[in-house]
């Protein structure tokens, strides 16, 4: 008998409880926009916060409640613009290209001087602040990888020279290496860029000479080379206007310090040299 | 015996080797012949260029002038011409443009300046605005601009005008220098700014490793026709910190991120308060401070009166080159200055002292593992956390540092001083109050 009154007070208290979540349930309810649901669906779920919010979540509801630009989700790209144009029944204009992180510099142990050791923390922004780093030229990139440390990705590393390089392949074009980086020698260039002039200087070119042999020179040998490549120096240093299609191949070969280089080359590759030439004899 | 005054929390005891250049009495340095201006010499927004290249100027004439209200001209030191305008990149990593400066072979007579007593009938502004033409800043390191300091907000009262003589920083000896040899002029300095601040009490604080300071000092004041007390303080550093010096000498405590004035104190140190009385009484420009040359590798340790812009190298030759190689040449104390890269480095308006240390002098063991000792907890003079700030500095999360007090540390390297696993902490703390001021400047 005492089973059985047990097992009905539980039931009777179980019913009850039910009835009053489901009341609760009903009276409290809270209003939510379908809209975030579906603009968070929409967005990569990298949490990169390379939009300048906390994560995808967070953009999603400021997007739909504060009107934020809907174009920021940078590893999204133009898809992800478009399909968040249409969640919120808006029109947008983005362009298609997807745009990388490259780093403008080749300036190593080997290539170029410095001012003095640095024992420090290994933080660009640490070592900039002391002289603008222990390069003489202080505009080159200062090598401790705090672009490495914030990358969402690991698409940062090491070459086996010792150079920072990004792997194009990997990076979501979110911009916080180029947020990051003291020196300014993080740059987004497009990820359909044949070229980049590895160079960020713009030290006179005798100057260049001096404290690095992988520096721009602002000769403008490229722009002789390539006249339909898009270069131009300025400040001593070549651009390149990534909008003219010309060939850039004959400037490259052409540029005295080689500082043109090709982006299919730019891998990071921990693997030390000798260990490659040994793969390299046993083949 | 009455126990002597200091800060409760805290605080270090390095070795002081003040023995080396104590004794020097000041001399002043020869001029050079090409000097270096910078216009960022104080705190605050760099100064506006008003000569170009190829001018001539005479000495004590604007160079850069005030850009703003926490701002100071920079003046010139010497008769010569413009040779150049450049952009230099200062030890602390910002660029800035800067004069460089030819002496004239045949210099014209210096101007001469004689005191005079005109200053009694200004008024306050009037007053103000002397120093501030004037170019006078703090002149203990911080270089805030002196005018900005000495004028009180309304609404605002000064209990206390403390007098700086501590120099806690070890090496350095111009201040105690300035006490023994310039005497009169501090205390003229100190009635100019008893004008304008009208405080209750004026303190004068000084540690009881100079006693021969301490006397003179005792012995001047008795002279004056105001109050002023010498107060002997007990050996700590970093008690020459302004907040540890209130701390020390009224036992009150500036709140966080607040300014003296909260507690009704303005702190000035002896050098400035001299500066004061060369603006305001002789009408003389900051173009020269003191500097203590010295260290183990010097060949003759001095106290110089330097020009403004002479070169480190130039001052270095003139105390009788190197003893031997140094391992680390330092700008100002070996707590809190920064070591110099670049013997050309020329002396500014916050350089206090020049150290040339020896192998014996610098530690250069490497960073390992925080042991979680707390050596650092406890030496921290700001009861901050040090090792758990580099932590979250080091995760890139500054904002985690800055709500745990990141902000009120004043870099005085006592935690760096303590730690035995030689993690370099103040540079964490610089870098992560540099990270915060940049993301609020965007």
């Amino acid at each position: 008998m005492i089973i059985l009154y047990s097992f009905l007070a539980v039931a009777v208290l179980g019913g009850l409880f039910g009835i009053g979540l489901a009341v609760a349930a009903k009276a409290l309810a809270v209003e939510k926009d379908d809209r975030i649901l579906a603009v968070e669906a929409a967005l990569p779920g990298a949490n990169c916060g390379g939009c300048g919010y906390a994560g995808c979540a967070a953009y999603a509801e400021a997007i739909v409640k504060e009107d934020a630009d809907i174009t920021l989700c940078a590893p999204g790209g133009a898809a992800v613009a478009r399909a968040i144009a249409e969640i919120m029944g808006i029109s947008v204009e983005v362009s298609d290209q997807k745009m990388v992180a490259m780093v403008h510099c080749r300036g190593n142990r080997d290539t170029c001087t410095y001012k003095f050791d640095y024992n420090g923390i290994r933080d660009c922004n640490a070592l900039y602040a002391l002289y603008g780093g222990d390069k003489t030229c202080s505009f080159g990139c200062l090598g401790l990888g705090s672009c490495m440390k914030v990358c969402p990705v690991d698409a940062i590393d090491y070459d086996s020279r010792g150079n920072v390089v990004v792997d194009r392949d990997v990076c979501i074009s979110c911009g916080k290496c180029v947020d990051v980086c003291p020196t300014g020698v993080m740059k987004m260039v497009p990820y359909s860029a044949d070229y980049i002039v590895a160079c960020h200087s713009i030290d006179k070119g005798a100057l260049v000479r001096k404290y690095c042999t992988v520096g721009c020179i602002g000769c403008k040998m490229c722009e002789k080379k390539s006249p339909e490549g898009g270069f131009t120096v300025e400040d001593f240093l070549a651009r390149i206007d990534y909008d003219a299609r010309g060939s850039r191949d004959e400037a490259a070969a052409a540029c005295p310090p080689k500082c043109i280089l090709r982006v299919s080359s730019l891998k990071p590759d921990l693997v030390p040299v000798t260990a490659l030439q040994e793969e390299n004899e046993e083949a | 015996m009455k126990q002597l005054k200091t800060f409760p929390k805290g605080g270090v005891h390095p070795a002081d080797h003040k023995a080396l250049a104590a004794d020097q009495a000041i001399r002043r340095a020869d001029p050079p012949s090409v000097y270096v201006i910078p216009m960022a010499q104080h705190l605050g927004k760099p100064a506006d260029c008003t000569v170009s290249s190829g001018d001539q100027v005479t000495e004590g004439m604007v160079l850069g002038s005030s850009s703003g209200f926490i701002s100071a001209p920079v003046h010139s030191p010497v008769n010569g011409t413009v040779k150049e305008i450049v952009t230099l990149q200062l030890p602390n990593g910002q660029k800035t443009q800067a004069l460089i400066l030819e002496a004239l072979e045949s210099q014209e007579e210096p101007p001469v300046y004689t005191p005079s007593e005109d200053w009694k009938n200004l008024d306050k502004q009037a007053l103000l605005e002397r120093i501030a033409s004037m170019g006078v800043v703090g002149l203990g390191g911080a270089t805030f601009p002196a005018h900005v300091k000495f004028t009180v907000p309304k609404g605002s009262k000064v209990d206390y005008f403390i007098v700086n003589g501590v120099e806690c920083e070890p090496y350095l000896t111009a201040d105690y220098r300035l006490m023994l040899e310039e005497t009169p002029g501090i205390l003229q300095g100190i009635d100019v700014v008893r004008s304008l601040l009208q405080p209750e009490h004026i303190v004068i604080g000084i540690e009881n490793n100079k006693p021969e300071a301490l006397r003179v000092m005792r012995d001047a004041v008795e002279a004056l026709d105001f109050p002023v007390e010498v107060v002997p303080l007990k050996l700590k550093y970093p008690q020459g910190d302004e907040k540890q010096l209130i701390k020390a000498v009224t036992g009150r405590e500036v709140p966080s991120g607040g300014l003296p004035i909260a507690v009704g104190a303005v702190v000035s140190n002896v050098a400035t308060l001299y500066g004061v009385y060369e603006a305001v009484v002789l009408g003389k420009p900051l173009t020269e401070r003191l500097v203590t040359v010295t260290g183990q590798g010097i060949q003759k340790p001095a106290n110089l009166k330097v020009k403004i812009g002479t070169s480190v190298a130039e001052l270095i030759e003139q105390c009788g080159g190197f003893v031997k190689k140094p391992v680390k040449i330092v700008s100002g104390g070996p707590m809190m200055g920064f070591s110099l890269s670049d013997l050309n480095t020329p002396v500014t308006k916050g350089t206090g002292g020049i150290l040339v240390l020896t192998e014996e002098e610098v530690d250069r063991k490497n960073t390992t593992a925080c042991l979680q000792c707390g050596r650092c907890v406890q030496v921290c003079p700001m009861g901050l956390h040090p090792t758990r700030l580099y932590k979250w500095i080091d995760h890139l999360d500054y904002e985690a540092a800055a709500a745990e007090g990141l902000m009120d540390c004043k870099e005085c390297g006592s935690c760096a001083y303590s730690c035995p696993a030689r993690i370099p902490l103040v540079q964490g703390m610089k870098l992560g109050k540099l990270m915060i001021r940049k993301k609020k400047a965007n």
